[in-house]
């Protein structure tokens, strides 16, 4: 395998410099890619600038000074916490498992987590509401408990990149053959292992319990989306700037954790770290 | 309750006879201790997902009143305004995945292909995890505000003498709404199918190139044909993200459009007329199965994909 590996990069080498054909047709890549992107920057970008407009960007001081703002953002903040914590606590060891034991079920796994992204809450907020025993819908940890399921196709996604961005087999038997059980394992030695993908699986929870709508609504719970919604009929420019502010707060710390976390793993030896896809080591069956 | 049960298990239930194949091999004993592991997320899918939606499945079939097993909800939720809300959200979603699904993958693989541009693709990838959960009033608004009929992006496009609002276009029309929901379908297809793109091997590519095959050819019998299941299942998703999302249309139409999700969110606001309160479950149970038959496709879709990729 090796030899034609080599003879690959080195003809890529070749063909780069625009020697041959493949060259030529290689170098007229970034045109279209550039259109794409261009397409995709003027359709994301232009909306948020046209609102930040219409908004007033002074509109952002007084937002948070309103009335019902820090109860809605607590309350979300609580949210936020309690559903991480769960989160992680239930799939860092289920995905881990899964891994390690039942590579079978791999593929069912995702299958699963990925169901929260079709069924629609609007339908699941009315089987919960139905099933869920009288103390539990009176206190908003409900929500908190749903959105650890609405939270899990981001939240698989991102550790199951990170756990296979790791060579897991040889890391577990060095842990073992050291004298290590199974929790002194993924405590000590995976977890730190897997610190950017967790910390990306928790940011967008966080962004997920801040943007939730539909189900605290029709939950009757004010936390922060709906409290903005709220709060809209009064004055749409200030919350508008509030939530755009989120948004580009959330961007902007995920951007910092996935690009710490590159420069960390570099340091240690590892390859580049990406949030939902694991960048491929081992070239193996090529 | 028949068919509700095949809707609601389906998922759960793959999951015996996979690893009973599996494990034959070995001793069964074995096979079932080692599904230990699984049982806490087995478990808590079972108690937030799977009850809740059987309890759909059964409301559906009962008389809010007396409890008693009737047809009167199905009926009321397959005629009428509740009939023409089901067709105008499939439109809607076939809208909202196809051409999202297209764009998405185009940004995929440009992305995807930049290999020295690196800090480009974290950009990219990092912000499609944020938008892809951007929805409701805070995006119904970046768009009145930018495509609404007297917004800013309306009044360039009159500027240089195009008048969308004359040729049809309208922000509160299925194809309005349509092109919100990209804001937030082509970030979620990008986060999709990345892991697809990952799968085709650049020693393909060499390898077609080695026996002379042009670009077009390389797509049209290498490229084309290993990525096809992959998104057409990424198209499945999108499709039933577009079914379910509800805060943004809500915000953007106010229910000026017939669609199934705001139609089941009146049910739960108390807006339903006396001994019609088990219509809005048995219009749930209809997405619910239309969710259904999208997923089998998805599934059969990615088994054909796996057959090449990872």
């Amino acid at each position: 395998m090796a030899p034609i590996s080599a003879l690959a990069v080195g003809r890529r080498k070749h063909g780069a410099g625009g020697g041959e054909s493949a060259g030529r047709r290689r170098t007229s890549f970034p045109v279209w890619r550039w259109v794409i992107l261009l397409i995709a920057g003027v359709y994301f970008l232009l909306p948020l600038y046209a609102a930040l407009r219409f908004a007033g960007i002074h509109a952002f001081g007084t937002v948070f000074v309103q009335p019902g703002f820090w109860p809605a953002l607590w309350l979300s903040a609580r949210l936020a916490i309690i559903t991480t914590a769960i989160t992680l606590a239930l799939m860092v060891p289920t995905a881990v498992y899964v891994h390690l034991r039942l590579p079978g079920l791999r593929r069912l796994l995702e299958g699963i987590t990925i169901l929260p992204i079709v069924i629609p809450p609007v339908v699941l907020i009315v089987g919960v509401l139905q099933v869920s025993p009288g103390a539990l819908k009176a206190s908003p940890w409900l929500l908190g408990l749903e959105y650890v399921i609405l939270g899990m196709p981001f939240a698989y996604r991102a550790i199951d990149a990170g756990l296979r961005s790791l060579d897991l087999k040889t890391l577990t038997e060095a842990s073992s053959s050291l004298g290590a059980g199974w929790l002194t394992t993924l405590w000590r030695v995976l977890l730190p292992n897997l610190r950017t993908a967790l910390l990306s699986a928790t940011v967008l929870i966080v962004a997920l319990v801040f943007g939730e709508f539909t189900m605290a609504s029709l939950d009757l719970f004010v936390t922060f989306p709906v409290w903005i919604v709220l709060f809209d009929q009064l004055n749409a420019n200030m919350s508008v700037a509030a939530s755009i502010f989120a948004l580009v707060v959330v961007w902007l710390l995920l951007m910092l954790i996935v690009v710490v976390g590159t420069r960390q793993a570099r340091r240690t030896g590892g390859g580049q770290v990406n949030l939902f896809t694991a960048a491929r080591t081992d070239t193996k069956g090529n | 309750m028949a068919r509700t049960d095949t809707v609601d298990v389906a998922p759960g239930s793959l999951a015996d006879p996979g690893v009973t194949r599996v494990r034959t091999v070995r001793t069964v004993g074995r096979g079932i201790t080692r599904l230990a592991g699984i049982v806490p997320f087995t478990v808590y899918i079972s108690l937030g997902l799977l009850i809740p939606m059987i309890a759909i499945a059964v409301g559906a079939f009962k008389n809010p009143n007396t409890g008693a097993f009737t047809f009167s909800n199905v009926d009321i939720a397959t005629h009428g305004v509740y009939l023409t809300g089901i067709r105008q959200s499939v439109i809607l979603s076939v809208l909202a995945s196809v051409i999202p699904g297209i764009f998405g993958a185009l940004i995929a693989y440009a992305i995807f292909t930049a290999k020295r541009a690196s800090l480009l693709r974290q950009v990219v990838i990092t912000a499609s995890g944020v938008f892809a959960n951007f929805g409701g009033v805070p995006l119904a608004f970046l768009f009145i505000a930018s495509f609404g009929s007297s917004a800013l992006v309306t009044g360039w496009l009159n500027d240089i003498g195009l008048n969308i609002y004359n040729d049809g276009f309208s922000l509160y029309t299925l194809s309005g709404v349509a092109l919100v929901y990209m804001y937030f379908q082509v970030p979620l297809m990008v986060l999709v199918i990345l892991p697809a793109l990952e799968g085709l091997r650049p020693a393909w590519r060499e390898a077609a190139e080695n026996l002379g095959a042009r670009t077009w050819q390389y797509w049209r019998y290498v490229g084309g044909p290993v990525l096809m299941p992959s998104f057409l299942g990424c198209v499945l998703l999108l499709f039933g993200s577009a079914l379910s999302a509800y805060a943004t249309a809500e915000a953007l139409t106010a229910g000026t459009i017939p669609l199934t999700s705001i139609q089941i969110a009146s049910f739960l606001n108390g807006n339903v007329i006396a001994g019609q309160e088990n219509v809005g479950k048995a219009l749930g149970l209809g997405m619910v199965i239309i969710i259904a038959i999208v997923m089998v496709f998805y599934v059969l879709l990615q088994r054909r994909a796996a057959k090449w990729l990872r």
